[in-house]
């Protein structure tokens, strides 16, 4: 058994890990949506601790993972043209696209600007009126309302050189697709906290009863993890299946009223691909018509690019939980964040790094010594 | 990307029409949208994501969290300088989440 000196609160975490042992009585397979829950679980070895019956399989919950390869040939395309700042959040830098990446670019001459804030692109757009500002709207629930603002914002302020390539996507019906696959083991799920700190807790309801499964709102501490799993390890044992928020200093059930109204105001529902997985009905946000005079793909007419993904990159696989990252054959050997293969290789949060990062560090330098809790 | 981080608002004001807030998050100070949380005060904390106010939190909540992703590197991993860390690239881009530590302010 591993140890837990890191936990900051190592004796509550004791009596979580005591309690979710108390539990179970047989197996579980859970589902952590979320990228930042599964760096976290995999940095902790929470998945070490817990009872060799709960299985925690790692979902989709990447943003940068799940941008479709188009998409990412798209945004080089734009980044390349003369006259264009292209905007984006760091972590989009190395994703491979077909050849070649924005960090590629950029020392190809590309004028891309890494931005905290998609306000930062805006305000780059202000200052630079006679260039083409683009900003790199990717993420889920999250991060759309931040890129429908800025959006917003440009059209109020009258911001004509300042656009948006979007490919934003949405939870609940990835964890539709994921239930209906016929492959599909996972019994529960762990919903991604801060999707919900936006969007509440009201689209769960009935996934949880059309496909009876039970879905705990979930934090991004190692305890809230703990008490996630507990919560759901319970109900899978008394048979039940509802909607739990055990994340409740961050989500309230209406989630944020302004923001959901600001997504719906300059966003509508659309089918989206997901890198590895294919397209998911009604999955993503693209811009509404009111706003699409800001649509990039539009505005640089590369509506038309379409790009086939590697076949040997299981990326796929690995975001439905069907697969884990080292059980990919390209795995620390062809594949490693230096030469990644897929996103989920290059992302701060996809499953695959996390792999790579903490479990081989983990055997290089075993570190969790002090404190022995089970 | 998707690492939402709690910081308290130290200064509020109104800037084209939006409310703006400097908020501190252990030491780095950032402009944030207060547009979706309009009635965050001065001296209170918030989940913050990509520079918008998102929801609310207690201090304590706060604090912990802080600490938390300080102690593991996690508050360099969303504050600190994309570039260098994509020259780097590979494994060594990632060393600082094993410990190395506390945020650092790269540009703004
Ligand atoms: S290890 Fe690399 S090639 Fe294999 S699934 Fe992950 S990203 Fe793709």
């Amino acid at each position: 058994m591993k140890y837990i000196d890191e936990f900051q609160d190592p004796e509550l975490a004791r009596r979580l890990l005591d309690s979710i042992h108390a539990a179970v009585t047989r197996p579980w397979a859970l589902m952590e949506v979320c990228g930042g829950q599964t760096h976290t679980i995999i940095r902790h070895g929470i998945d070490q601790l817990l009872p060799d019956e709960v299985e925690l399989i790692h979902g989709p919950g990447c943003p940068v993972c799940v941008t479709p390869l188009e998409v990412i040939d798209k945004a080089l395309e734009i980044a390349s043209r003369p006259g264009v700042i292209f905007c984006s959040f760091g972590d989009m830098l190395r994703v491979p696209g077909t050849g070649r990446d924005l960090f590629g670019v950029r020392s190809e001459g590309g004028d891309v600007r890494v931005v905290y804030s998609p306000l930062d692109a805006l305000r780059i757009a202000r200052q630079n009126p006679d260039r083409q500002v683009v900003f790199f709207g990717i993420g889920f629930e999250t991060t759309a309302p931040p890129n429908a603002m800025t959006v917003y914002q440009a059209r109020r302020l009258g911001i004509r050189n300042f656009s948006l390539l979007v490919s934003h996507v949405r939870v609940p019906p990835a964890i539709e697709a994921i239930m209906r696959s016929p492959a599909c083991r996972v019994q529960a799920f762990l919903a991604a906290g801060h999707v919900c700190s936006v969007m509440g807790t009201g689209e769960y309801p009935a996934l949880a009863e059309r496909y009876r499964v039970p879905i705990v709102v979930t934090g991004f501490e190692p305890l809230d993890i703990l008490e996630g799993v507990r919560r759901t390890v319970l109900q899978l044992e008394r048979g039940e299946h509802a909607v739990e928020n055990a994340y409740r200093r961050a989500v309230l059930d209406e989630g944020n009223p302004a923001a959901r109204a600001m997504l719906d105001d300059v966003f509508e529902v659309t089918d989206r691909a997901w890198r590895g997985i294919g397209v998911i009905p009604d999955s993503g946000w693209q811009l509404s018509a009111r706003y699409r005079d800001f649509d990039a793909e539009h505005r640089f007419s590369v509506a038309g690019i379409t790009t086939l993904e590697p076949a040997a990159c299981r990326a796929g696989e690995v975001l439905q939980g069907l697969l884990k990252p080292h059980e990919c054959e390209a795995f620390g050997s062809v594949c490693t964040p230096r030469t990644p293969l897929g996103a989920t290789m290059v992302s701060s949060e996809g499953a695959c790094a996390a792999y790579y990062l903490y479990r081989r560090l983990d055997v290089a330098a075993p570190r969790l010594e002090a404190s022995p809790v089970v | 990307m998707c690492l939402a981080v709690p910081g308290k608002v130290l200064e509020i004001e109104e800037r084209d029409g939006t409310t703006m807030a400097s908020v501190d998050f252990g030491g780095v100070v950032k402009e944030v949208c207060l547009e979706y949380l309009p009635d965050l005060r001065v001296g209170e904390y918030a989940i913050v994501h990509v520079g918008f106010a998102l929801q609310r939190l207690d201090e304590e909540s706060a604090r912990r969290t802080l600490d938390l992703f300080a102690e593991l590197g996690m508050l360099q991993e969303e504050f600190g300088d994309p570039w260098e860390a994509a020259t780097q690239a590979g494994g060594a881009a990632f060393d600082h989440l094993d410990g190395l530590g506390g945020p650092r302010e790269a540009g703004r």
